[in-house]
């Protein structure tokens, strides 16, 4: 069995799956459970400061479905802890003191000024916590305070705000990025700056989950009004995994720990956010949906599948895809596959020729002498995979690399040696060799 | 005496024996099986129909929650869509074509989804349609069946005038007479056949017969046009002696006396009964006696399993409901005095060719009641005055329906093609009415 146990910037849990700082990680209450159910951490839902803020007391949460009524995607207008600091820092203490084993990160929110952040870390460590977490992130209602979002918007405040985080800590510092931004780099190089140990991302993405098809306004109101809230859920995940790879492969923040966090719902997630260089994950909204139950497939099936690539520890899995990320210009465009459809496992639904007649190369067949066959006609073909992904029966059509001869879409030699954009003759900026 | 009897079950469970055989779909249960629906292109299921609704399309809509454009796109190609989503042998039309077959073995349960689109629409009375300018043109359609009102609606929405003729007092033929009750409960037939009507410009006159109250001569010379959709109005008779004994019945006259009886305990029915043939009316009249209380039901057919009319469905249907089928016996003679009382069967065997031959060996059977389901014919004399080309007692028509007499088209049993099915017969009547209107407009 391959060893799941975790060391993130020092902090040691028995696996590596965390639980995001969120709704189910309010009180000891919950996070109790969590631990009890067997996950490896927690980060306590946001501390502010006191008095402590307010939250509707109406729809927080909605969801976009599968028409099974399974959620893809979720969002939530929920703030920051709304219950007394003190509560919370005694509350923390005892969960510390009854799991030491457990990793218990506390996440924190304050105002952009130092005597702020000086005042309170000290507190919060004094409850025994293993590190902080700053909420850089939340999208909704703090920033409209100069907080969350707000901070994470604009690099130099988050590195002034590292700085005094670090200043007043002992423990390590987690910076907490939103995806809301367009450039995730700025950001995380920020955070690195500012003598951040570690980056976690993504926070939730500005979002309006629809209308209210009935009374036309946006879905949910609150009394007739709504505000955007932040988007997760498993649609969220690519965003997420693009940020954490450009993180972990760009020089300037390459080597900075990352905590992903992003849509994580199955064992599979874990693994695409391990691999493209993230040391662990914290999940929310998979346990929003199903509860805390589900850290049993995610140990599981991480540890069965790190046995099966013949890896002890989660650590070998890390960044292992990191190298396989690269830009558009370094792709070799001397690479040539074609789709080929296996007429045993064909259905013959026609949505492959259907959507490459409509909207890519007319490269499928309808009918071969006549009767309904799906082919594909190499001739035209580009190998965009597009019929691959739109094909109901996983197996059938698959892409195949030519190796040697003529592609018989463009009647040229297949070439050995790989050639990408910054050498090829149609590029006015092409490297002169 | 023969045992036939009313009152053998209980009004409970005479009305869950008569309840819907296939529920309704709930909406959650629509939505999912919508989703399993794979959206082909140019999809087998819709070739597979005869009305060719796009299958794909309505499911699409209701994955949409576009339940009224759902019902649209059914309805357009298929006004009985509502029925025929009842009716409709669908495990060998649209989902036997479906390509979720290949690997599952489970279609998409086309057949309730296209009531799940279509029922609201009865129910409330939506209406989908209006007319085009009116032409002026007139129609007469001879018979209210599913051929009939098919084409009387795709006439009036195409702006032209139609009377109905029909025998029977009701709307609705096959469907409101002779299939079995539980596949159309609260009288669906009539909420159809209203909503049918509700286009305007169609005029009804009932308990009127081709042939005894008005001539196919005097149609052709009043109207425009003439559409026949009569149906197949007499039964076959089975030839052998004891044919006329008290107890030996028509099937499909007994199952329209118990569509039109409300109360169906109080029907009599007897306590052994053995219905000869192997079509959707034997099934229908066997499954419906046993429900009514029947002890014994022994359906007889002549040829082997394969040939039979009934569907693969209906069979188990009627398996199921403790009905024994036999094969490859045909009946030689009905016993009794005054009252059948047992019916006497040899033993058959198709050669190679598939001609029957009897084998000799004999077996009976006791009977109450003896149903004879054999098929249905035409009635003699309506249509033999030579003014239409027949084949086998049916009438020839090209592929517009269109009779070898200019200016009269025909549909549904009672021409050749006609293959005993609802949707066969509105397919007939929609392309009447389109080539009737090409013809009133050129």
């Amino acid at each position: 069995m391959a060893d799941l146990t975790s060391e993130f910037i020092g902090i040691r849990s028995p696996n590596p799956f965390w639980l995001a700082s969120a709704p189910p990680t309010d009180k000891a209450y919950n996070v109790n459970r969590a631990f009890e159910a067997g996950w490896g951490g927690a980060v306590w839902k946001t501390l502010g400061e006191d008095p402590h803020i307010v939250n509707v007391s109406g729809p927080r949460y909605s969801a976009i479905y599968s028409n099974d009524r399974r959620v893809i995607g979720f969002n939530n207008i929920e703030l920051i802890t709304d219950r007394p600091l003190q509560t919370n820092l005694d509350e923390i203490r005892q969960v510390k003191r009854d799991w030491p084993d457990r990793a218990l990160v506390v996440s924190v929110m304050f105002p952009m000024n130092k005597e702020t952040w000086a005042k309170y870390v000290p507190m919060i460590e004094d409850t025994g916590a293993d590190g902080l977490e700053l909420n850089f992130g939340c999208p909704h209602g703090m920033s409209e305070r100069g907080m969350g979002a707000a901070v994470g918007q604009v690099p130099e405040y988050i590195q002034m705000a590292t700085e005094w985080a670090k200043d007043a800590a002992s423990v390590p510092v987690i910076v907490k990025l939103t995806p809301n931004i367009s450039n995730i780099l700025p950001p995380a190089k920020a955070a690195k700056d500012g003598g951040a140990d570690a980056v976690s991302l993504i926070n939730t993405i500005n979002s309006i989950m629809r209308v209210d098809y009935d009374r036309l306004t946006m879905y949910p109101t609150t009394d007739g009004m709504g505000t955007h809230g932040g988007y997760c859920g498993e649609a969220v995940k690519p965003i997420a995994l693009n940020m954490v790879a450009e993180i972990a492969r760009t020089p300037e923040t390459a080597g900075i720990p990352i905590s992903g966090i992003g849509g994580i719902t199955d064992w599979r997630d874990a693994v695409d956010f391990l691999a493209l260089g993230a040391s662990n994950v914290q999940v929310c909204t998979a346990a929003m949906i199903y509860g805390f139950r589900i850290i049993d497939d995610l140990t599981d099936g991480l540890s069965t599948f790190l046995d099966d690539k013949g890896m002890s520890s989660v650590a070998e899995l890390v960044g292992k895809a990191v190298p396989s990320v690269t830009d558009w210009q370094y792709l070799n465009l001397n690479y040539v596959e074609k789709a080929v459809i296996d007429q045993e496992l064909c259905i013959k639904c026609g949505r492959c020729h259907v959507v490459c007649e409509d909207t890519s190369h007319q490269a499928i067949t309808q009918t071969v002498n006549g009767e309904r066959h799906f082919e594909v006609i190499d001739e035209e073909c580009v190998g965009c995979n597009l019929c691959v992904s739109v094909c109901p029966v996983d197996g059938c059509i698959t892409m195949r690399r030519l190796t040697d001869g003529v592609d018989p879409r463009t009647g040229q030699p297949i070439a050995e040696e790989k050639a990408d954009w910054t050498m090829h003759p149609n590029n006015p900026m092409r490297k002169q060799s | 005496m023969p045992d036939i009897r009313p009152h053998r079950l209980s009004p409970e469970d005479i009305d869950r024996n008569f309840s819907d055989l296939h529920p309704p779909l709930r909406r959650s249960e629509a939505l999912i099986e919508a989703d399993r629906c794979y959206f082909c292109f140019d999809a087998p299921c819709t070739t597979a129909c005869p009305t060719g609704i796009d299958i794909p399309a309505f499911i699409q809509k209701i994955r949409s929650e576009n339940i009224r454009g759902s019902a649209l796109t059914i309805l357009s190609e298929n006004i009985m869509g509502g029925m025929c989503a009842r009716v409709c042998p669908t495990e060998v039309l649209c989902e036997e074509a479906c390509v979720r077959n290949t690997h599952e073995d489970k279609p998409v349960e086309i057949g309730l989804l296209q009531r799940y689109a279509t029922d609201p629409v009865f129910e409330n009375d939506t209406p989908l349609f209006s007319r085009a300018a009116a032409s002026g043109r007139n129609v007469a359609v001879v018979g209210g069946g599913p051929a009939g009102l098919s084409c009387a609606h795709r006439l009036a929405v195409l702006g032209h005038n139609v009377v109905i003729y029909n025998r029977d007092d009701k709307l609705g033929g096959l469907n409101e007479y002779g299939i079995a009750a539980y596949k159309a409960v609260n009288d669906f037939a009539q909420r159809e056949v209203e909503y049918i009507l509700s286009i305007g410009s169609v005029d009804v006159r009932s308990g009127t017969s081709l042939g005894e109250d008005i001539t196919l001569s005097e149609l052709t010379d009043e109207y425009d046009a003439v559409f026949i959709g009569v149906g197949l109005g007499d039964v076959n008779a089975l030839g052998v002696e004891g044919e006329n004994l008290h107890g030996v019945e028509n099937a499909i006259d007994y199952i329209a006396e118990l569509r039109q009886t409300d109360d169906k305990t109080v029907l009599p029915v007897g306590r052994k009964v053995v219905v000869i043939g192997g079509g959707m009316t034997a099934i229908d009249v066997a499954v419906q006696s046993k429900r009514l209380g029947a002890e014994q039901v022994d359906v007889v057919y002549r040829r082997g399993v394969a040939q039979m009319g009934a569907s693969a469905f209906e069979q188990e249907l009627a398996q199921t409901n403790g009905v024994t089928i036999h094969h490859l016996a045909q009946p030689l003679r009905i016993h009794g005095s005054d009252f059948a009382s047992n019916v006497e069967f040899e033993r058959t065997v198709l050669d190679e060719s598939g001609a029957l031959k009897g084998t000799g060996e004999t077996f009976s059977l006791d009977a109450d009641v003896v149903f004879k389901a054999i098929g249905q014919r035409l009635k003699d004399h309506l249509l033999d005055d030579g003014s239409l080309k027949m084949q086998a007692g049916k009438i020839i028509v090209n592929e517009d329906q269109e009779t070898s007499l200019p200016g009269v088209w025909a549909g549904g049993d009672c021409v050749v093609g006609g293959d005993d099915l609802t949707v066969s017969a509105v397919q007939h009547g929609k392309v009447a009415a389109i080539a009737i209107d090409r013809h009133l407009r050129t």
